[in-house]
């Protein structure tokens, strides 16, 4: 279970977490929805020690994220980058089995390349791409390669930063589908972050909205139209008018 | 009112460059710590060494092979004045390895790595590379900069061994095609006059440079700012910080080995 209790973070004078809190039990899919610049890949990044926040707690099965073996603990992440983040110079597969070729996880080379080519196929794209580089993929690959690497050593939890973000409406679904049934088949924790609604559908168990530094609302995805809340009214909707203001 | 404005804003340009300066410092310091603790990327590290040894061996040449060369006119021409003329193979001899050598070949791979090595980890901070590699239990520290310093640290000193040998010889081309030397007695003259530390000096000279250019690359890239013209900015205050980096230290080299 991830907690996070009380979490503040400021960059200079911009307050982006004002007391953020949040729970995400055990092999269940949370979904953090909010406008752009609300702190959202903050609070994910919070979570991995990319982002050291100010003040609060974030715990991870009781034990504080910033303490502890941290090769350990990142052994438990798998994440998926907005862009993919992958790797320029290493080849498609070398990108996937990066975690198996080096450090506790490392397996022999030819085992490496095996597991990042099934990973490969379980993601939908076939053999021959694993030896491209990244440049020669389009966006909808790479995406597809980033969450190939995100799950090669099967970690326990995962995350999506914006997964959906630059894809045409198919290949939207195609990803969303994939991450929905990989989550379901790993029994992993998920947490990700996205303004596509079509997205928090397919992929949701919980939605948490993020608005002005905290959790405006949260609950299971299917109290999300009923909810009652208008800031979640406005953002599900994508309505103009409301209590969110549209020029931030 | 003017005057204090003025005054204001240069110590706040000096107050900005002195905590760079131990940014730098601190950078630097964290780097040689993790050459004592594993794990290592001997991947990283050779083809860091490729990148930067070899692949500046060309311009590196080039360079040494002109100014050598042109030393040797102008140190003919000079020593016209007091028929000192014979002293040619032998300045251009000490010139080059003491000096022109190391710096020359210093500013060369500052111009080509310090810039290609903050634009590459630049773009990889801003396209997430480096918080992936993170993901993935990997600390970029090791990963990216200490291969990068400690090839750069061994390549330059070789560059600059090669450099000298070049340089020399573009002297005793100019000094036998143009100026009637006799190539017997050229090459019997630069090697007389020329002592093991002076070309040793030249070496370590190298070293420190190189260490300043992958060190001063690798630092820039890191703390860019975003989207291209943070890249943009990252690149070209490596190759000014480490350029201005190796004068700098090349003054203080040259009292330590030289003064009286």
């Amino acid at each position: 279970m991830i907690e996070l209790t009380d979490v503040h973070k400021a960059f200079g004078p911009k307050k982006v977490l004002q007391g953020v809190n949040l729970t995400i039990p055990k092999g269940t899919s949370m979904v953090i929805i909010g406008g752009s610049g609300t702190g959202k890949s903050v609070l994910l990044k919070s979570v991995l020690g990319l982002v050291t926040p100010d003040s609060g707690s974030i715990t991870l099965d009781g034990q504080d994220v910033g303490t502890g073996d941290r090769d350990a603990f990142l052994a438990r992440f798998g994440m998926l980058f907005q862009g993919g983040a992958l790797f320029d110079s290493l080849p498609v597969w070398q990108n996937v089995a990066f975690r198996l070729m080096r450090g506790a996880l490392k397996r022999p080379k030819a085992e490496a390349r095996d597991i990042a080519i099934e990973k490969l196929r379980r993601v939908g794209l076939t053999p021959d791409v694993a030896d491209l580089f990244p440049s020669e993929l389009s966006g909808g690959m790479q995406k597809r390669v980033g969450l190939a690497r995100a799950i090669a050593a099967e970690p326990e939890i995962i995350f999506f930063d914006e997964p959906t973000t630059g894809l045409d409406p198919i290949m939207s679904g195609v990803i969303n589908d994939l991450i929905r049934e990989i989550v379901v088949e790993m029994g992993a924790t998920a947490m990700t972050i996205t303004h596509d609604m079509t997205s928090v559908r397919a992929i949701a168990d919980n939605v948490a909205m993020l608005h002005d530094g905290v959790i405006q609302w949260t609950g299971p995805v299917a109290q999300m139209d009923a909810s009652g809340d208008p800031y979640l009214d406005q953002f599900i909707h994508g309505r103009a008018d409301g209590p969110i203001e549209a020029v931030r | 009112m003017s005057v204090v404005r003025v005054i204001g804003g240069l110590g706040a340009q000096v107050l900005a460059m002195l905590a760079m300066v131990g940014r730098l410092t601190l950078f630097a310091a964290e780097t040689i710590s993790h050459l004592l603790r594993p794990p290592f990327y001997t991947r990283e590290f050779l083809t860091a060494l490729v990148q930067i040894g070899w692949l500046s061996l060309p311009v590196v040449g080039m360079t040494t092979l002109f100014t050598g060369g042109a030393l040797a006119l102008q140190i003919y021409a000079g020593g016209a004045r007091f028929s000192a003329e014979a002293v040619v193979p032998s300045i251009v001899a000490i010139g080059m390895v003491r000096e022109l050598g190391p710096v020359l070949g210093g500013l060369m791979v500052a111009a080509r790595v310090a810039s290609s090595i903050a634009a590459e980890i630049a773009t990889m901070k801003v396209t997430e590379q480096i918080d992936a590699l993170v993901t993935l239990s990997t600390n970029p520290m090791k990963y990216l900069t200490l291969p990068r310093v400690l090839a750069a640290t061994l390549a330059v000193p070789c560059l600059v061994a090669v450099g000298d040998v070049i340089g020399i010889m573009g002297g005793y081309l100019v000094g036998v095609s143009r100026l009637d030397f006799n190539a017997a007695a050229y090459l019997k003259n630069t090697v007389d006059f020329l002592e093991v530390f002076d070309v040793t000096s030249g070496l370590i000279k190298g070293a420190v440079f190189g260490f300043i250019v992958a060190t001063v690359g690798c630092f820039y890239g890191m703390n860019s700012g975003r989207g291209a013209q943070g890249v943009g900015a990252a690149t070209k205050s490596a190759v000014v910080a480490a350029s201005v980096l190796i004068f700098a230290a090349n003054y203080i080299l040259t009292e330590l080995f030289f003064s009286a």
